[in-house]
């Protein structure tokens, strides 16, 4: 996948089959300004599925249904698509994308709540804006999967203490037949404050090469 | 062994200071000595001889030399001298010992005037402090000992520091931004090298300096010398500012990594000094020189560390070597470098760094706390000597001031630093993510401040060759105090001033390391997706292959399985353990949280409707909660045993290797409480009846015939009926007892014992027994034996004794 300075992504060499492209991607929305050669291209579940290199991922379930989740496509509804176009899959590219050259404070803080929604939604797999204990239990789990025995048993007492650490920080002191049920997205940001996302959370596509678009005319 | 070989040529004269002890001790000891002897009643030439050495120290030495070879060879005559003197014999390491107690007893001293070390960097005192002994030493008319000798700079002093900052280095943020700190350390020094040394030439060659037989390599040399930012100084003044991570290990990193840059060039240039021409292909041979120096550097080091990671997974049963390891295989590491002059300084931060995660699996908590401390005392020891040496240095050195050469060199220096920051960080912002602006430029360019290295080196330098060498190094000296004294004292105030981000104190959460791992494997599912072999893709490959073969090699036991967050999170569990313990409590449960907020309120309420509205109170919350403290400190008290002392290992620490246990008891703690909350819904018995409904049933679900019984008289005893009538009543039965059982063998508390043998009692009791029990708890006394027998043992008062087994 190539991007270039403006963050036009040019073109996509993918796992999945060669598909070529000139997309610019906006602060909002993907816009598709220009064609080079595209091939027709419907994405499913068992495609992204058949990728070998992520067979070792722990996340893989999570990242493939990411794909898939209508919140992730700016589409303001829950539930699942069953097929993705190029375009959605740039949709959900386009959350990996490192921020701009001169950025203000605001439009750093949006770009951070919106990778914070990527990541909150991936959690949230029931889609009701709450993170309960058992989706972040399951959340763990799904991290450590790769570990083995201990880390299964490990999850839960993990998925716990972070659970726990989440409702001391934003409720403060709880009376024992209070209930907390799960980590809103406002208690999300609060407790990732100093996790500096925008920074962390993007794919470097540096490899802009123009002979190869030159070729893709 | 080369401590004193390179202390012995600096401790050939005695300081001033240390006759004053000396003379001192020694008046102590003849005292003693005459004493002695006067009540031995046998006066002797020997005694006189040290007595009138001791009034004039000047004679001492020959006094005590005349007086042993006097018993020497005539020890019939004279009587066995009771105390001698020869200092000679201690010499070398007791005035090793005096300077490193002067400095720990300054920098002990700083810290003890109030405000002082907030105003001015303790390197600066030290230097003062220096200076000031160095003065000292003048006025007493010795010569002043050329203390900060290279061999002892090179061997001694330096490694310390180097290493604990090779073992503490933040791995993470240093790879990520280790393009931009190599630009630094590399492009950077070449730089300032060039342009101080070419420009200094220049000046050199204007009229009226009378500096013209200064030649462009040794011009060149001496800018290599001063370009290289120093990581001694660095690390003593961004100590104390508390910079934020990113600006911390750019500086720092670049004072780490331009060590190879810097004896490449120093080589080279001292090299071609002697030879004269240069040559074309004598460039290509000093870049592939520091490709060699360099990166066989970091081999050795990563060599050294993987030996050190390999030999402390067999030291399992000699703890208290461990740490020895450590130390031995990082000094080994860098003296071999240095052997074939690779960067000694890239092999210990190499060597640290590999080592580090493997070692800290192997070792014991112990161990690894020895090992942080004795890095954390030497290193900052070293520190404190460095500086004090180079002030008595700077006292007792050769100078050739010259006005021209010092301010030229200082003010270049400041020159190329901002021209070649901000030209750099031009190219690398194209680059990066996270731009440095102008004020992360400023602290960086600001922050390279020169030290005591560049100052060794320029000692090394040879006198014959560089004819220019003492004014060399006087510049140096200059030049180190000018960025030390002005930059590194101004640079807090400035870092105020500017509001540059400064570190976060806090701790990390877990839920930072549960998202840090989340993250990583995201991108790389990303970067999967989309075919696109990045950072992240070739970062998952790496750490599957340690994880895989390497940590399996050189991780003993199961541990090498354990996952990131898993260590993260034990690490965290272990330490919020030791704070609970050493705050004396055991009221809290020791999970990993911040216990303001119990499980209880974020565990999901399982109940089924029906029975959550019949839920009524069975423990209030208060006693629900004693009674869980209770529970709670006694299984802690059973993990404290003593052990018997071994001269080979440590007493056993309790927390360590009863760890395991520890979270052992800690799961079957946490099953203990949800047992409790569980029953608490199962046993819906109508509130407060009063005798105990709980024990009836243990006794009714036990004993059929009770069972019988009751049922034959059950009008009379309305509570019972209620109970027969739930149907839930012997599974929570079971419960309880299981329950209760398992806290008796938990605690091992002698009325818990007593408590439960007073219930099998009370279930094994014959009818003809009956009698023996209390008149008082027999209220209604025309019931029949059976019953009677059922409701005699916990009686009236059942709530407490329901209590009592947990209470301490």
């Amino acid at each position: 996948m190539l991007v270039d300075s403006n963050l036009n992504i040019i073109l996509v060499n993918s796992n999945l089959g060669l598909w070529q492209k000139a997309v610019n991607i906006s602060h909002d929305n993907v816009v598709v300004t220009n064609i080079f050669s595209c091939h027709v291209f419907f994405c499913s579940r068992q495609d992204l599925a058949s990728i070998s290199a992520l067979d070792n991922n722990p996340l893989r379930a999570q990242i493939i249904n990411a794909f898939f989740d209508k919140r992730n496509l700016r589409q303001n509804e829950a539930g699942t698509v069953q097929v993705i176009g190029f375009e959605e899959f740039l949709m959900v590219m386009s959350h990996f994308r490192p921020a701009a050259m001169h950025i203000t404070e605001e439009e750093r803080e949006k770009l951070r709540r919106e990778k914070l929604r990527f990541v909150f939604n991936m959690h949230d797999t029931d889609s009701d804006g709450t993170i309960t204990l058992e989706e972040y239990r399951r959340a763990v789990e799904e991290l450590l999967s790769k570990a083995g025995t201990i880390g299964q048993e490990t999850a839960k007492a993990i998925a716990d203490a972070a659970m726990l650490e989440v409702a001391s920080t934003t409720r403060g002191k709880m009376e024992p037949d209070e209930f907390y049920e799960g980590i809103t997205f406002e208690n999300f940001l609060q407790i990732l404050k100093t996790f500096d996302i925008e920074t962390r959370m993007h794919i470097r596509f540096l490899n802009m090469d123009t002979a190869t678009m030159r070729c893709g005319k | 062994m080369s401590v004193r070989v390179a202390l012995h040529s600096p401790t050939g004269s005695r300081s001033f200071l240390e006759r004053g002890l000396l003379l001192l001790v020694m008046l102590i000891f003849l005292e003693g000595t005459v004493l002695t002897l006067g009540a031995a009643s046998s006066p002797d030439i020997s005694a006189q001889d040290n007595t009138g050495g001791g009034h004039d120290r000047r004679d001492d030495h020959r006094g005590i030399a005349g007086s042993h070879e006097h018993t020497n060879y005539t020890y019939t005559k004279k009587a066995f001298p009771v105390l001698s003197l020869d200092y000679h014999h201690i010499q070398v390491p007791f005035e090793i010992s005096l300077w490193v107690l002067l400095a720990s007893l300054m920098k002990l001293g700083f810290h003890l005037i109030p405000r002082l070390s907030s105003i001015v960097p303790e390197s600066c005192l030290l230097i003062v402090v220096g200076l000031l002994v160095g003065g000292l030493i003048k006025l007493a008319g010795e010569e002043v000992p050329p203390v900060l000798d290279s061999n002892l700079f090179f061997l001694c002093l330096l490694p310390p520091i180097i290493l604990d900052a090779g073992y503490f280095l933040p791995i993470r943020p240093f790879m990520e931004n280790i393009g931009t700190i190599l630009m630094f350390a590399v492009v950077g020094t070449l730089w300032n090298a060039f342009f101080v040394g070419g420009l200094l030439y220049a000046v050199c060659q204007i009229e009226g300096t009378y500096l013209s037989q200064v030649e462009l390599l040794p011009c060149l040399l001496f800018g290599s010398i001063i370009s290289a930012v120093d990581p001694v100084a660095v690390l003593a003044v961004f100590e104390e500012i508390h910079i934020n991570e990113l600006l911390h290990i750019l500086v720092f990193g670049e004072s780490l990594l331009n060590d190879a840059v810097t004896v490449v060039l120093y080589h080279l240039f001292e090299e071609y000094s002697g030879a004269g021409e240069v040559t074309p292909m004598d460039v290509v041979l000093g870049v592939i020189c520091f490709l060699i120096v360099s990166l066989g550097g970091i081999a050795v080091g990563a060599i050294y560390g993987i030996l050190a990671a390999f030999t402390s997974r067999f030291t399992s049963h000699t703890r208290v070597i461990e740490p020895l390891f450590v130390f031995v295989y990082s000094y080994m590491a860098y003296l071999s470098a240095e052997m074939f002059h690779l960067s000694g300084i890239m092999a210990l931060i190499a060597c640290g760094a590999v080592m580090r995660p493997y070692v800290e699996a192997n070792i014991s908590h112990k161990s690894h706390t020895t090992v942080k401390y004795f890095l954390k005392m030497w290193s900052s020891v070293s520190e404190t000597l460095i500086f004090i040496f180079l002030g008595v240095a700077t006292v007792a050195g050769p100078h050739a001031w010259n006005w021209t050469f010092v301010s030229v060199t200082v003010i270049l220096c400041l020159v190329s630093r901002v021209i070649g920051v901000v030209g750099l960080t031009f190219i690398i912002n194209k680059f990066r993510i996270v731009k440095l602006t102008t004020k992360d430029q400023f602290i960086v360019a600001y922050g390279g401040l020169r030290g005591a290295i560049a100052f060794s080196l320029g000692y090394l330098l040879d006198k014959d060759l560089f004819p220019m060498r003492t004014m060399f190094l006087t510049a140096i000296i200059t030049e180190i105090f000018f960025t030390v004294f002005v930059q590194g004292m101004t640079i807090k105030p400035l870092v105020d001033l500017l509001a540059v981000k400064k570190k976060q104190e806090a701790k990390r959460s877990i839920n930072e390391e549960i998202h840090t791992q989340f993250l990583d494997h995201l991108l790389t599912g990303i970067e999967d997706i989309c075919g696109h072999y990045g950072h992240h893709h070739w970062k998952d490959k790496l750490n599957r292959f340690n994880k895989k073969y390497i940590k399996k090699c050189l991780i003993a036991g199961e541990r090498y399985k354990e996952p990131q967050l898993i260590a993260f999170y034990h690490k965290m569990e272990f330490k919020q353990a030791i704070e609970l313990v050493e705050s004396g409590g055991g009221v809290k449960l020791p999970s990993a949280m911040p216990s303001q907020v119990s499980m209880q309120n974020i565990q999901p309420k399982k109940l089924p409707p029906a029975v959550a509205e019949r839920a009524l109170p069975q423990f209030t919350k208060g006693r629900e909660e004693e009674i869980r403290k209770i529970l709670r400190s006694n299984l802690q008290k059973t993990r404290q045993r003593l052990r018997s002392y071994n001269r080979h290992t440590l007493v056993a620490d309790p927390f360590e290797d009863g760890w395991n246990d520890f979270l052992l008891k800690k799961q079957r703690m946490i099953e203990l409480e949800k047992k409790m909350t569980e029953m608490s819904n199962y046993l819906t018995v109508p509130a407060a009846p009063p005798d105990s409904p709980t024990m009836c049933r243990a006794r009714l679900a036990s004993d059929p015939n009770a069972f019988y019984n009751i049922k034959a008289s059950s009008e009379g005893v309305p509570t019972i009926q209620v109970d027969l009538a739930s149907p839930q009543s012997p599974d929570s039965v079971n419960m309880l007892n299981e329950f209760s059982k398992r806290g008796a063998t938990d605690q091992g508390l002698g009325q818990r014992e007593g408590a439960t043998r007073d219930e099998d009692q009370g279930l094994m009791m014959k009818p003809s027994s009956a009698g023996k029990v209390e008149k008082g708890e027999e209220d209604g006394g025309n019931k029949n034996p059976g019953l009677m027998r059922c409701l005699s043992d916990p009686g009236p008062s059942n709530e407490d004794e329901e209590d009592e087994p947990f209470l301490p």
